[in-house]
This record gives structure tokens, C-alpha cells and sequence, in this order.
């Protein structure tokens, strides 16, 4: 079905689309129209489970999304802002390329699987196999901070970027919830704040102290998730960090008989 | 350590024609022959011979030949040569042994059981030369019904590509064999008026402009997935199998990831690329629904989404699940696909044979009526247009091919294409080696390919009295089976040649 969308012809302006009773297909379908006529800050109300919000706008537009956004919110994405006032679902920023997603509360599984560009900052906890094969390429380095903790094979086949866990939600002395981090870890870095015992960890990491020019990177990324929500970025950096690389860029380059 | 491993060919130089040119020298990326200058003399070492022919096509006087090495143990059914060579490599190397191209061993080739029909005194057989014959094929979903209203369709038509031929090029990515190659096969593809795809290793630059014949693959790795190269797409794939290693990830050595590769693959050059066994955001149908849907938000339902599986026991109830999870194209690929890189146990031994996985998809997807909402893709060795039209009879509605098209563009069968050495030009990134493949030639080999599959095939159909393609398909009254169980004719559905 067809929706059109009359506008104002401001486009500077916030506009706010009610997502009450729109499925995803129609939802999407506005969107784009709206970011077609110039659009640049739409703001949407009661969202409530429509997946891949944002996926084909190409544009740095602004989405500010109230209610619960469904699987895939800014898959593919290259370029929008979205902002989600709430929790998201599985898959968010599946396969990104550029933009930024903010997450005030929590993601669900396969955050940030496969993304190769952008940043993404959830304020609190994530599920499983967060941050799967997210890589890089030259000037493209995707970023995704995770306020609180997550569930196992955090950064499974991670072949590039920067993956920053702070252990916020933790109790003092409580572990990270994950097992097998950076398993098959064969690019990218791994931060991790907060304890996690050594079996937690994947057979392929190795485990670091932060340089100085590490922590210069890891400061600016952790103040601009303070930023987003008003946390104490000194406080957070107080405390110790471990760095997880890889052991080496070819972590199964000797199973083979030529 | 000593390898205990004998050669596997045998070089046999006839001095008496050998004028010492070093043509085979020059040819032989495994370094198989030198030459002794003091000696003046040309040597071969059987023990690097992959047996790929490429130095007895070019030498000059025809003094080269390759043969078997004619080594006897004594004779065993059970404990064959290829058996105990396998067992003596991995005592020697504690590895997984690999291999490239399709399963080589002697499984039944259904293809070779079942006969067409033809056209006598009853029904007359067309003459294709006199009357039109239509090959053209509509991939993608069809409504379930048409709703017509005056002169025009009410119905919404899902997106419909049209290929000239039931043929279509199978996915190689770009790393696993040259651009040469890959840049014919989008050639011969546009000029042909059909559709090739760029495997899991992303669309280079220079080929973007294909973009219209070009199916661009999603895998696990999502490597070169980004907006641009799905926009650039005629359709997205989704892979999920291939008929060569089931249910195994892939792997792209970090050798073979130049800096070429790396920017299209975009991942930082020398490192392994890794594809996943499953992708990580689908464990389920409905997971697999939600990046169907994913492709096709990303793409604003311009693009019908393929998924490709192999072929394997629970395929047609696979099928079902990939039509219902929105799916307008299922590819199957059998047994016998090839790839370019696969552990031999694998593709040796996980899989059935296409033949009957085409007969039960199709067979399946009939019954509970949904066989319009898909177009079936078969794939996995087809060696010529009697294999096409015994798969489109079965219930296929097109096939790809690979291994043909390279052995079209020259490749001979070595199986050496994971080692990145390939004396053809095509499965190498080494530019001393891809530059041998000229890729305008080998634009003509694949259309010249095509051409006579396709004139094979219009004479078959006029033989059986149909001037259409689409009226064969799924049409299993045109096939008999010679030399199968009963059990197989069941599934194939096909009846006993002369009952
Ligand atoms: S290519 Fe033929 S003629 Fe030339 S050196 Fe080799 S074997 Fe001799
Ligand atoms: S593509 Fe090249 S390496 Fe592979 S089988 Fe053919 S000739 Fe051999």
C-alpha cells in the first residue's frame, strides 16, 4: 500500500511521523519519502517492532525513535543518525557501513554484526554474539561501545574495529557475563573494563596492558559515550582497562595439507 | 621429512622434437620444468606436475605429453592409491587436506540414467531453424493469481528478470579467481543476454558497470556488502551453502588477499578472509525471513533476492522454508558443484546429487502449492545442454554453470585452485599468470559456450514437439529412466524407459 505524506514546507524543521498502527514496509516507505523532500530530523512515535528502520537513506539525516524499534533498526545503513529513546531488538546496525546509532538503554543479540563503518553506543547491556565479524578497510573503522555487559561469543570472528565494553551494570567484583570473547579474533581490538577470568576468554586473543596512544583512543570514544548520556567520563576511565588483540592475523593458516 | 609421496604424473619429453625453447619453462607456474644451461638441456620434475596440460598445448613442436604415473601398488579395492597417498600427506602434515573444482568420485551421474523424448508421427517435432523457439526464462516470483480489469493487470508483478537462456554463470568470487575472468564471464553474460555472479568476494570497481547482469552474493563473511554494491545489483543472493562443502564456512587465505582483492573484499590485504559456517544473524526460517527483507528494504523492492543452499537430505522441506521466508529464487547446488577451495572430505562426501534434489524441491513445492512464488536455480556439474534439459524437465527453471565456463576459458581440470597457481589465468591473483587469460577471448569462449548449448537445446525441444522452454518445465513425462531402482524413479518421478 502506498502512504503519502504531506509536509510542511520547512524541511529544516523536526518532523514527527506517528508509527502507531504502520508496518514496517509502510513505515520505511514514509521515511524515504520524507528524506526525498529534504527532510533531515524526523523524530517517531510509538514505534513498536518494525524492523530495518533507516536502512536505505543515504542521507546524515537525524531519526529520534520513542518505543521499541524491531530487529535490524540501521542495517546497511551509510550516513543517518538514529537515536533510540528506549531498547532496541536484535541486529542493530546489521552490516553498517556509515552513521551513528545511540541506544539509551539496551541491544539485543548480534549488535553491530558485520559492521564496517560507524559508531554505535549502547548505554547499557547487550545479548549474544555481539559485535561478530565487524572489520575494516582503510579509512572505514566501525565503532561500538557498550555501556553495561554482554552475553556469550562477544566479538566471535572479529576481523577489524574497535569494540569498548565498560562494565557499567556490573556490581563491584562481578564478572562480565560473556564466555568465548574474540574467539577466531583475527583483526580489530577488543577494551574491556571490568573483571572477566581467563577461560572467558577465546583461544585466539591475547591479552594486553593499554599503551598510551591506546588510551588517547580509547578517552576520546568513552567521552563521547558520556556525552550521550550524561556519565562521568573521568570516573569510567579511573579504572583499569584490558586490551584484546588477536595472536596473530591468521588464526587457522595452518590446518591445511597443500 | 622425507616425503614418501611419489609423483602423481609422469612428463614424457620426446628429445628427438624438443628444440629447447623453454616454452614449458616460462608456462609452468609450479615450477615442473628447467632448463640446464651447461648441459643444455630442458629437465622436468614429475613430483610438482599437476597434470593442467598447460605446457603440452604450448609446446612449440608437440615433443611434450603428460601421463599417469604408471607406479603400481599391488591392487586393492578398498586401500586405492588416492587412499593411501591421502593417508601418507596428512602422516606428513597434520592437516586438512584440500582441494579445489567438484567431486571427482564415481557417484551415480543421473544425468546418464534418464533419456528425452522426441516427436514421432503423433505429435510433429518443430524444426527450430524455421519457426521461433523461445528460451527466454522470467526469474522471480509469480503472483498467485492475475487480476485483470480491462486492458490491464491489477496485480502487483513482483520483480521479474528476464535471461535469454535457461543459463546462468555460477557465483566465483573475485579472489578465488582473477578479474580477467571474472570480467569475461560479466561480458559474455551482458552480451548474451543472461546473468553471472560475483561470489562472496564483492563487486570490483571496473565491473560495476555489469551491474545490470549481475547477481551480487551476501554471505556469511558480508565481505563488499555495503549499499552501493546491492544498488548496483539485477539480484541480491543470499548464500547459505554450496553444493561443494555443505556446511562449512569458506576461507581465503591471507596469500591470496593482494591488495586488489582487499579492496574489493574491503578487508585489510593479508589477512585471512573468513567466511562463517552459518551467518550469525540467521539460525532459524524466520531469521532467514528478516534478511530477506533486510535486502529488500535495503533495496526498495526493486531486487528479487535469490538464497542459495546446497543440496542436501532435508532440501525440499529447506525449499519450503525459503519460499515461505519470502525468497523469489532458490538455488540448489548438488554434489558435484565446484569451488575453489574446499577440504576433499567435504566435497567428497556431504551432499546428494542435484538430480534428485531438483525432482524432491520441485516435487514438494508443488504440492503445497507454492511452486510459482519461487524460480528453482539448479546448480553442480552440468557438463552440456542435455544436463540443462534434463534439469529444466525435471523442474528447474534455469541452471548455472561454472566449471564449464572455465573449462570454456581454458581451465583443464588440475584441481589446483586453492594453492593460487593456476597456469590458465583464472583461479590467480599472480599477474604474471592472469594476464594469460585474455579476457576478450575468453568473452568470446563463454558466448560461444552458450550459443551452442542454446542451439542444442532448441533442437531437443523442436524434437519433442514444444516451442517453449517454460512448456518443458517440471514436464517429467519427457524423461525415461534407464538402469535406475525403483526407489530413484520414485523420486525423480520419472517412469521406466519402454513401460
Ligand atoms: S616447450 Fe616443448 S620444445 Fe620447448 S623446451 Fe619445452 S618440451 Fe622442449
Ligand atoms: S581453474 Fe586453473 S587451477 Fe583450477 S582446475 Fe582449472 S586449470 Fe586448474
Amino acid at each position: 500500500m502506498k502512504q503519502t505524506v504531506k509536509v510542511k514546507p520547512s524541511t529544516n524543521e523536526k518532523i514527527v511521523v506517528d508509527a502507531k498502527g504502520k508496518d514496517t514496509k509502510q513505515l520505511n516507505e514514509i521515511l524515504r519519502q520524507l528524506v526525498a523532500q529534504g527532510h533531515t530530523h524526523i523524530e517517531l512515535k510509538n514505534v513498536f517492532g518494525q524492523r530495518y528502520i533507516g536502512t536505505d537513506l543515504r542521507k546524515p539525516v537525524q531519526i529520534d525513535i520513542y518505543g521499541t524499534p524491531g530487529n535490524d533498526l540501521g542495517s546497511f545503513i551509510e550516513g543517518p543518525r538514529i537515536v533510540v529513546h528506549g531498547n532496541a531488538q536484535d541486529g542493530c546496525g546489521n552490516t553498517m557501513n556509515d552513521g551513528k546509532i545511540v541506544i539509551h538503554g539496551h541491544a539485543g543479540d548480534i549488535t553491530g554484526f558485520a559492521m564496517r563503518g560507524g559508531k554505535i553506543f549502547v548505554r547499557d547491556d547487550v545479548g549474544y554474539r555481539v559485535a561478530i565479524h565487524m572489520k575494516e578497510y582503510k579509512g572505514k573503522k566501525p565503532v561500538l561501545v557498550i555501556g553495561g555487559t554482554a552475553q556469550d561469543f562477544l566479538g566471535e570472528y572479529i576481523a577489524g574495529g574497535i569494540l569498548i565494553v565498560l562494565g557499567l551494570t556490573l556490581k563491584r567484583d562481578e564478572k562480565h557475563r560473556a564466555n568465548f570473547i574474540g574467539t577466531g579474533m583475527h583483526g580489530g581490538v577488543i577494551y574491556l573494563r571490568g573483571n572477566v577470568a581467563p577461560h572467558q576468554l577465546g583461544k585466539e586473543v591475547s591479552i594486553l596492558k593499554l599503551t598510551k596512544e591506546d588510551l588517547r583512543e580509547l578517552r576520546a570514544y568513552v567521552e563521547e559515550f558520556a556525552s550521550h548520556f550524561h556519565f562521568d567520563s573521568e570516573e569510567i576511565m579511573r579504572e583499569k582497562f584490558i586490551k584484546l588483540l588477536p595472536l596473530t592475523l591468521r588464526p587457522y593458516g595452518k590446518l591445511y595439507a597443500y | 621429512m622425507k616425503t614418501l609421496l611419489p609423483p602423481e604424473f609422469k612428463i614424457i619429453r620426446d628429445e628427438a622434437k624438443c628444440i629447447k625453447c623453454q616454452v614449458c619453462v616460462r608456462q609452468c607456474g609450479f615450477e615442473v620444468h628447467t632448463y640446464d644451461e651447461e648441459e643444455d638441456v630442458v629437465l622436468s620434475n614429475n613430483a610438482k606436475c599437476v597434470a593442467c596440460s598447460r605446457c603440452v598445448k604450448f609446446c612449440p613442436t608437440s615433443a611434450l605429453n603428460v601421463i599417469k604415473n604408471p607406479l603400481s601398488y599391488r591392487e586393492n579395492t578398498n586401500w586405492r592409491q588416492e587412499v593411501i597417498h591421502d593417508i601418507i600427506k596428512q602422516a606428513e602434515t597434520g592437516g586438512v587436506i584440500l582441494t579445489g573444482m567438484g567431486n571427482d568420485k564415481p557417484y551415480p551421474i543421473y544425468w546418464d540414467h534418464l533419456v528425452l523424448n522426441a516427436s514421432q508421427v503423433t505429435n510433429p517435432p518443430i524444426d527450430p531453424l524455421r519457426e521461433p523457439m523461445e528460451l527466454r526464462t522470467y526469474l522471480g516470483s509469480k503472483p498467485d493469481q492475475l487480476v485483470i480489469k480491462g486492458k490491464h493487470v491489477k496485480t502487483k508483478i513482483p520483480p521479474q528478470v528476464p535471461i535469454e537462456t535457461p543459463i546462468l554463470f555460477s557465483a566465483m568470487s573475485y579472489g578465488s579467481i582473477s578479474l580477467n575472468a571474472q570480467l569475461a564471464l560479466a561480458r559474455a553474460a551482458s552480451e548474451f543476454g543472461t546473468l553471472w555472479n560475483t561470489g562472496e568476494g564483492g563487486l570490483h570497481k571496473e565491473l560495476y558497470k555489469y551491474g545490470s547482469t549481475t547477481i551480487v552474493q551476501v554471505a556469511s563473511g558480508r565481505f563488499g556488502v555495503h549499499p552501493d554494491y546491492l544498488y548496483a545489483a539485477r539480484v541480491l543472493e543470499i548464500k547459505i551453502g554450496q553444493g561443494a562443502k555443505p556446511g562449512i564456512g569458506g576461507h581465503l587465505p591471507g596469500e591470496k588477499v593482494s591488495s586488489p582483492v582487499s579492496r574489493t573484499r574491503m578487508i585489510p590485504k593479508g589477512t585471512d578472509a573468513l567466511s562463517p559456517a552459518p551467518h550469525h544473524d540467521i539460525y532459524s526460517i524466520e531469521d532467514l525471513a528478516q534478511l530477506v527483507y533486510a535486502l529488500k528494504e535495503a533495496t526498495n523492492y526493486q531486487k528479487p533476492v535469490c538464497v542459495k543452499i546446497a543440496a542436501v537430505h532435508n532440501s525440499a522441506a529447506i525449499a519450503s522454508g525459503i519460499a515461505r521466508a519470502g525468497a523469489d529464487i532458490i538455488a540448489l547446488d548438488g554434489l558435484r558443484g565446484g569451488t575453489g577451495a574446499a577440504p576433499k572430505i567435504i566435497r567428497d562426501n556431504v551432499g546428494i546429487p542435484i538430480e534428485l534434489a531438483i525432482a524432491s524441491v520441485d516435487t514438494r513445492l508443488r504440492q503445497e502449492g507454492i511452486r510459482n512464488r519461487v524460480s528453482l536455480i539448479a546448480a553442480g556439474g552440468f557438463r552440456s545442454s542435455a544436463d540443462v534439459i534434463k534439469a529444466i524437465a525435471l523442474g528447474a527453471d534455469a541452471v548455472y554453470i561454472a566449471t564449464a565456463a572455465l573449462v570454456a576459458m581454458g581451465c583443464h581440470l588440475c584441481q589446483k585452485c586453492y594453492t593460487g597457481i593456476c597456469n590458465w589465468g583464472i583461479a590467480t591473483q599472480d599477474p604474471y599468470l592472469s594476464k594469460r587469460l585474455n579476457p576478450d577471448l575468453a568473452t568470446q569462449r563463454l558466448i560461444n559456450l552458450l550459443r551452442g548449448w542454446s542451439l542444442e537445446i532448441k533442437e531437443m525441444l523442436g524434437g519433442m514437439g514444444i516451442n517453449a522452454i517454460e512448456s518443458l518445465r517440471g514436464n517429467r513425462l519427457h524423461l525415461r529412466a534407464v538402469g535406475l531402482t525403483q526407489a530413484e524413479m520414485d523420486v525423480l518421478g520419472v517412469r521406466q524407459a519402454g513401460a
